[in-house]
This record gives structure tokens, C-alpha cells and sequence, in this order.
């Protein structure tokens, strides 16, 4: 039984992995940047919640909507201030990585002056209940947080898939140039991958507050890099890739704690990420992409 | 015309090595005379240690092309390994620091390139993103796990472990001899490593790794032999700084630290010693100067970092390299061309 | 025994046949030329030989030996040497370290001689140095040398690519669209300087091309390949009479 739970709250940790990783990999996909600022725009959704939530003191529903609205528009702004110069002029991949990195080190540097370096804690956004299903307790947090992981995944499927938007996306990702020749307006359509994968990790963020209640400058580096390993694990590039990634990431994160002990855990999705490297760098259902000659 | 270039390379090492015995000779003068106080001593020390990181680093950001975010983790475990030697052997008496000290940057350097092979065959058969989150997870987990109940006995958790030092009272330019012997090293080999056959097959992988890999270029192997390379050196430098300082602190060797040794490569530009020396040494003296704005310092070398990108990615020097006597030769000959030899 | 033989070569790309049953053979010093439509899968036969891509089936054998599942790297000091269609330089190296960096294999000195700077890393470099330059003035371009090879004008960057392949001392020759974006001139040039290279060098070359006065002018067969496969070979004579072969450039 205490091994369903641990699973469960695995999934419920995963749920948020799986949000993160989705944008990782959506922005990858389609300008095969690793956006290592990622992971701080979860930090950015969390101190939104703080703002409103805990300095203004204003009601929950508006706490819930302004990290959605805060990381989506910073995500755009960074597109627009930091990479979009660098993508239309064909940069070096490496000057794009570094404007990457230097966009997540100034994040974390403004909100540490904004708002100190330390820990801030809050209570949790939606009650903490606990369920007991058939002999197994479950936090409220965990339920939401796997419910709401697959809403958004469907979501983000069906806005793919389904709309002309999505289609876009999805033409700009497999060739840009020709999907510029074809009429559509390719530097929109970036910046709407940034905006929407960054809106994701809002979510994320509202989930993380709801369950573990404290934010801090940092907190985006190692959340962003496990997010980037589940990614990875998925097969970068591929939406539902970086849904099963997050989960089992956060499964098998979880049984470490749970099972072997907490000091190794971080250690644990590492050698997973070096494995998954050697034995099948497309991850579990990615594609493997040829450079043309 | 073969003969004369000769020459003019003859006196160009010649030159070259004067000018470093006498910096070398002066900076040593200066500091066991204590014309150097103690707190700028240690900021020269500094320097070197930083030097030598910045130009490491610049064999696989600049000469390579790939990103490394986790130069200061290959640091830290240099410095754990070699510290826990010296205080084996120095405390039992068996060897004397200044024997004990340079077989230590040995055995730091071994560990930090055994793990930069583990990382790096993976990472370096993919594209160079996954080297960059690959060094960067590596980084912060090594950190993570230096404050490890289960690690105690060899980092002393986040207490920080003592390190021995060079008594100050006695012999206050012993550790500075020692940086700078091994700065000056680090920057040889780094030149003359990047002018042979081997640079410039690392070379031809950073202007084009599928035409380098059909002109015979090994590339998994020069890939893995240049990033093994620069771990060697941070781990080295690693030992250096344990010893300079008398206590590991594993904070002291975050993300930051990783970031600020790439923005030293960055701004000097990629490919350059000369540039990756001149930054790294004024990014270390500046702080110095301009003590209140440790707290912007990040921030404002985040925002230093965007703008090179953006505006001019090639950094100060771009992949020239400039040298006093060249730089002589250049004022004395008016057209001298030497003064700005192409990389490679 | 031929140079390079291929037997029933294919592959497959995402369920597609890129390539399928293609038989070639070069024998020593023999000028080949492989022509057809855009799309017909030419580049991906040099890509198959060279090792960067794997073949779903079918056989390669070069100086009597199979080279398949080789690297690029292996196969390039076995003796196959190529450019590119799209010229990939080493844009920022001079001309010379260009050159240099495909005679690496032939130098003889060990990373600890060239960092400590011993006496036979000067030695080895200063042969190479001159065999390089050697290389530069047959074919007019030594005072380039020194040059960054992003700023040669476009014909001698193609022709530094195939010193560069040449400097490494291959058997076989591939030369993908040597004279693409040249005018007239700069072709007639070319044609001199590919029979050159077979008369000095003694090698054999496999080219793609789509300037039939070039192919026809200096091959001495031709394989044509459409769809990814085979439809003719022989002389420039049966090619130019061929039924197949106009039409597949027609498009019939």
C-alpha cells in the first residue's frame, strides 16, 4: 500500500516535471534552443503568487490567473528582447546558449535584489486535505496536480493538432524556411511557442506553490534542469515525450526518497539523464534527427 | 624568407619568456617583501587561479566551440581530492607542503578529468547543447552532494573543510610562486597546444564538425581530449585555490562560479588566450576596486553577457591573440604583422 | 579489381528508398561522372561512401576491402577524400591551417611534443608547412596562404576544398557540384584543373555535376541515377543517345 502512495505522490511531483518539460521541449522543437531560462520562469510565476497573493493580500482566484498572464508575457518579452536578434541573423548556436544562460543568471540576480535571497513560504493555495482512497491517503495537492497536468496535455495537444495555429507551429518546427515561403509569419509563431510554453510553466508554478509552499530566486535551476532531464528522458522535441518523461522522473524520484535515501536523489536523475544519453539520446519517443550534408 | 620567420618565432618565445621571469620576478619581490599587503597578495594568487580557469575554459568554449557550464564543479572535486591528500600527508609528517603540494594539483587534476570522461562520453557523441546541461547538472549535483551526510568523511559537509597552507609569517610568496609557475604553464601549453596538429583538428571541429570528421579528424576523440583537457586544468586550479584560501566551502563553487569563469572567456572572446588572460585578470581586480556593487555584480555581468551576445558575439579581442612583444614589435615596425597572429 | 565497387547499394530515409540496388565501380584513375535530376538521391551515394550515412543494405568495397559501418574518419585515411555541394570550409582557419588540418594524419609527433614544443613537432611541421605550400602553388594559390578561407572569393574556396581533399592523400576522389555558381570561364578552368589533379596525383574521381559540357568534357563514364536508382551508365557518347536518360531530364 505505502508503495501506491509513494507512486501516486511521484505522479504528483512528475505532473509538475511534465508541465516544465513541456515547454523545454516545444521551444526546442522549434528553434532547437535549449532555453535554459526555462526553469526561472517558474521562479518568476511563483513570486507573481507571492506578490498578489501574500504583499497585496488580494483574492485566490486572481493569484491563480497572474503567474498564467506574468510568465506568459515574460516569456514573450524575452523572446523578443533576447533571442529574436540572434534567430533571424542565423547565430552561432553557442552565442544562443550563452544569451540563454545570461537571461536566466539576470532573472535570478533581479528578483534576489527584488525580494532577498532566502526562502519565502506561503500556505498552501487550495486547502491541504488528505483523501483516503481504499486504505491509501492522498494529498489534495497531488490529485490536482496530476488532474491538472493531463487537462493541460490535452489542451496543448488539441492547440496543436487541431488549429490552425498549432499547424503553424508545427510547420515552422520540421522547416522554417519553408514554412516562411508558404506565408506564414514564422517570428509570430515563435514568439507564441515562447508565450504558450511559458504560460505551462506558469501552471507549473501554481501547482509547485499549492505543494510545497516556498519560492526562492534559485529555485528554477535545479527544477528547470530535472524538467529539461525528464525532457529529455520523453525524446526532446515531442509533447507527449515530455509528459512521460515528467512522470517517471517524478516516480522514480520519489521511490529514491522513498526507498534508497534523500541525499542521493538529484545524483539518481543525473546518471539518469548520462544513461539515457548513451542508450537512446532520442529519448523513449523522440526522433532522431540527421544533420543534412 | 622560411629562415627569417624562424628567427622572428625564436625571438618571440625568447622575448616572451623574459618578460614573464620578470613579471614573475618583480610580483614575488613585491609580496615576500610585504610591499604587497596581505589582502592584495592574495587578490594577485587570485588572479592566477583565475587566469588559469579562463584560459582551461578557453580550450573548449573557445577552441572547441562548446559550452561547458560546470567548470567550477571540476574545481571543487580537484580541490576535495587534493586537499584530502595533503592533509594525510602533511599532518603524519611524511611530506612537507612544498613537495606535497604539486603531486596534490596532480592528483586533483586526474579526479577532476576522471569525472570529465564520464560526463563527456555521453554528452560529446550529441549535439553540444546536451555538453552544456550535461557539465551544468554535473555542477550542481557535485555541490549537492559535497554537503551529503554519506560524504562527510572526505568534504565535511557544508561546515566546509580545512585545508593546509603555506604559513604567511614565513614564506608569504610561496603559494603566489606557485600559481603563477603553473598560470604561466597552463597559458604555454594552451598556445602551443592550440598551434599543432592536435589544436587544430579541436579547431576544424568548431568551424565544421562533419567537414573536419571527413578530412580524417577523430572528432569523438578530439572532442573528448580537449574537454578532458580543461577538466585536468580546473581540477589543478581547484587544488591551487584550496590551498590559497585553507578551507573548501562548497557554495564557493556554485553555478556562479561556473558562470563568472565563462563570462571571463566570453568577454575576452572565444578563441583567444590572450583576451581570456586580460579579462579574467580585470574581472578579478574590479570587484576588488568596486566593493559595493557585489550585489549587482551578477546582474549586471548577466546583462554584460546578453549584450556581447547580441552585439558583437566574437568579445573583446574576437580569436586574436595579442602579446607585449608583439605588440612591441608592432609600435617599432609600424606594419608589423606579428603583432596579431590568426588563430591556429 | 575495381578501386570502388558497390554492389546493390540502398537505403531508406523515414520508410522512403532514397537510394535502391545501386551498382558503381571506379577503376584506378578513372574520371566517373554521376548525373541526374535534382532529388535523384547523387549526394546521398557520397554520403553513403564517405560513412556518414549507414546503408540499409548492400555492399562497399574500396581497395578490396568493405568499408561499411566504417566512420568518416576511418574511411577519409583509408583513401576516399570528398567536398561538399554546399562548401564547408573551415571558414575561420587560413587557407594554409585548411590545408594543414587534412594533412594531420600524416604528421608524426605526439601532444606532449607539441605542447612541450620538442624538436620533431618543428621538424614535422615545417615538412607539412612546405608540402602545403607546395600543394597552394600548383594550382596558383600561394599567396593565399596566409588568408582567412571565409574571405577567398567563391572559386577558390571551391578549389581550396579540393586541395583540402587532396591534401590528404586519397585514392578516390568525390567531388559534389565542383562547378556549381562558377561562370563559363571559371568552368573551362576547372576541367583543366580535374585532369591535372588525375595526371599528378594519380587518383581516381567520382563527380556529381549538372553542367553536361564539364561532365561530358571530362568524364570518361557516366553513371545517371534517377529516383534513386540506376538508369543508365557508359560512355558520354551512349549517355548523350541514351532514350532513359533524356527523358528522365525532360521529364517525360
Amino acid at each position: 500500500m505505502d508503495f501506491i502512495t509513494q507512486l501516486l505522490n511521484g505522479l504528483g511531483l512528475g505532473s509538475i516535471y511534465a508541465l516544465i518539460a513541456l515547454g523545454y521541449s516545444m521551444v526546442y522543437g522549434i528553434v532547437q534552443l535549449i532555453n535554459f531560462a526555462h526553469g526561472d520562469i517558474i521562479m518568476v510565476g511563483g513570486y507573481a503568487i507571492y506578490v498578489v497573493l501574500v504583499m497585496a493580500g488580494m483574492p485566490l482566484w486572481l493569484a491563480v490567473l497572474a503567474p498564467l498572464v506574468v510568465c506568459g508575457l515574460a516569456g514573450m518579452l524575452i523572446e523578443r528582447l533576447a533571442y529574436q536578434r540572434l534567430l533571424t541573423h542565423n547565430a552561432e548556436r553557442i552565442s544562443l546558449l550563452i544569451t540563454a544562460l545570461g537571461v536566466s543568471i539576470f532573472l535570478q540576480n533581479l528578483f534576489m535584489i527584488l525580494f532577498g535571497s532566502e526562502t519565502k513560504t506561503m500556505s498552501p493555495l487550495f486547502g491541504s486535505d488528505s483523501f483516503a482512497l481504499g486504505g491509501l491517503s492522498v494529498t489534495s495537492a497531488t490529485l490536482i496536480n496530476i488532474v491538472v497536468s493531463v487537462v493541460m496535455m490535452v489542451m496543448l495537444q488539441l492547440l496543436v493538432n487541431k488549429t490552425k495555429i498549432g499547424k503553424a507551429m508545427q510547420a515552422t518546427s520540421e522547416d522554417a524556411g519553408a514554412a516562411k515561403l508558404m506565408g506564414i509569419n514564422t517570428k509570430r509563431i515563435i514568439l507564441l511557442t515562447f508565450a504558450v510554453g511559458s504560460i505551462l510553466a506558469g501552471v507549473g508554478a501554481v501547482l509547485y506553490i499549492n505543494t510545497y509552499q516556498q519560492i526562492r530566486p534559485t529555485m528554477g535551476n535545479l527544477l528547470g534542469l530535472k524538467a529539461f532531464v525528464a525532457a529529455v528522458l520523453g525524446g526532446i522535441g515531442s509533447i507527449p515525450g515530455a509528459m512521460l518523461g515528467g512522470y517517471l522522473l517524478g516516480v522514480l524520484e520519489q521511490l529514491t526518497k522513498a526507498y534508497i535515501t534523500s541525499e542521493v536523489t538529484d545524483a539518481v536523475v543525473f546518471a539518469i539523464l548520462i544513461v539515457v544519453l548513451l542508450v537512446r539520446p532520442a529519448g523513449l519517443m523522440g526522433k532522431n534527427r540527421k544533420e543534412k550534408v | 624568407m622560411a629562415s627569417r620567420l624562424k628567427k622572428k618565432t625564436g625571438v618571440f618565445y625568447l622575448a616572451n619568456a623574459l618578460l614573464t621571469i620578470v613579471l614573475f620576478a618583480v610580483l614575488l619581490v613585491l609580496i615576500s617583501g610585504r610591499t604587497l599587503n596581505n589582502y592584495w597578495s592574495g587578490v594577485v594568487v587570485l588572479v592566477c587561479i583565475n587566469v588559469i580557469l579562463a584560459v582551461s575554459l578557453n580550450l573548449v568554449t573557445g577552441i572547441l566551440g562548446q559550452l561547458v557550464l560546470g567548470h567550477a564543479g571540476f574545481m571543487l572535486v580537484g580541490a576535495y581530492a587534493a586537499a584530502n591528500f595533503t592533509r594525510a600527508v602533511v599532518e603524519n609528517g611524511s611530506l612537507s607542503l612544498y613537495v606535497a603540494l604539486p603531486i596534490a594539483m596532480v592528483i586533483g587534476g586526474l579526479v577532476a578529468a576522471a569525472f570529465g570522461i564520464v560526463i563527456g562520453i555521453p554528452a560529446l557523441r550529441l549535439r553540444g547543447d546536451y555538453l552544456a546541461i550535461l557539465t551544468l547538472g554535473f555542477g550542481e549535483i557535485i555541490r549537492v552532494m559535497a554537503n551529503a551526510e554519506s560524504l562527510r568523511p572526505i568534504t565535511n559537509g557544508a561546515m566546509g573543510l580545512s585545508v593546509e597552507t603555506f604559513s604567511n609569517r614565513t614564506d608569504p610568496g610561496a603559494m603566489f610562486a606557485f600559481a603563477f609557475v603553473v598560470m604561466a604553464a597552463v597559458i604555454f601549453i594552451s598556445y602551443t597546444f592550440g598551434r599543432s596538429r592536435h589544436g587544430r583538428s579541436v579547431l576544424s571541429i568548431r568551424e565544421d564538425e562533419i567537414a573536419a570528421e571527413s578530412m580524417g579528424v577523430n572528432t569523438v576523440y578530439y572532442k573528448l581530449f580537449a574537454f578532458v583537457l580543461a577538466a585536468f586544468i580546473a581540477g589543478v586550479a581547484g587544488a591551487l585555490y584550496a590551498h590559497h584560501i585553507g578551507m573548501i566551502d562548497p557554495s564557493k563553487f556554485d553555478f556562479n562560479r561556473s558562470v563568472e569563469i565563462l563570462i571571463m572567456v566570453v568577454l575576452g572572446g572565444m578563441g583567444s588566450i590572450s583576451g581570456s588572460v586580460i579579462s579574467a585578470t580585470v574581472l578579478t581586480i574590479l570587484p576588488e576596486v568596486l566593493r559595493g556593487f557585489a550585489d549587482y555584480r551578477m546582474l549586471l555581468y548577466s546583462v554584460i553577457l546578453i549584450c556581447v551576445m547580441l552585439f558583437r558575439p566574437s568579445g573583446l579581442l574576437g580569436r586574436y591573440e595579442i602579446s607585449l612583444p608583439g605588440l612591441a614589435d608592432k609600435l617599432l615596425h609600424r606594419k608589423g604583422k606579428a603583432a596579431k597572429t590568426e588563430e591556429g | 579489381m575495381a578501386l570502388l565497387e558497390t554492389k546493390d547499394l540502398g537505403v531508406i530515409f523515414g520508410g522512403l528508398k532514397a537510394l535502391d540496388d545501386v551498382y558503381l565501380k571506379v577503376e584506378e584513375k578513372e574520371i566517373v561522372g554521376l548525373i541526374g535530376p535534382n532529388g535523384a538521391g547523387k549526394t546521398t551515394v557520397f554520403n553513403l561512401l564517405t560513412g556518414v550515412y549507414a546503408p540499409t543494405k548492400g555492399a562497399i568495397r574500396f581497395n578490396g576491402q568493405s568499408i561499411i559501418g566504417k566512420k568518416p574518419y576511418q574511411i577519409n585515411r583509408l583513401g576516399i577524400a570528398r567536398t561538399f555541394q554546399n562548401i564547408r570550409l573551415f571558414k575561420h582557419l587560413s587557407v594554409l591551417d585548411n590545408i594543414k588540418v587534412a594533412m594531420n594524419q600524416h604528421m608524426k609527433y605526439t601532444v606532449v611534443e607539441a605542447m612541450l614544443r620538442l624538436p620533431r613537432y618543428w621538424k614535422e611541421e615545417a615538412r607539412v608547412a612546405e608540402k602545403a605550400r607546395e600543394l597552394l602553388r600548383i594550382f596558383d594559390m600561394e599567396d593565399t596562404a596566409e588568408q582567412m578561407a571565409a574571405n577567398l572569393p567563391y572559386g577558390q574556396q571551391r578549389k581550396l576544398e579540393i586541395l583540402r581533399a587532396l591534401a590528404s592523400h586519397p585514392k578516390l576522389l568525390l567531388l559534389d557540384e565542383p562547378a556549381a555558381g562558377m561562370n563559363p570561364t571559371e568552368t573551362r578552368e576547372l576541367m583543366e584543373t580535374i585532369r591535372r589533379i588525375r595526371e599528378m596525383f594519380g587518383v581516381a574521381i567520382l563527380l556529381i555535376e549538372h553542367d553536361m559540357n564539364l561532365v561530358m568534357g571530362v568524364c570518361e563514364r557516366i553513371y545517371v541515377l534517377d529516383y534513386g536508382t540506376l538508369i543508365a551508365d557508359g560512355t558520354p557518347e551512349e549517355i548523350r543517345s541514351n532514350e532513359k536518360v533524356i527523358k528522365a531530364y525532360l521529364g517525360g
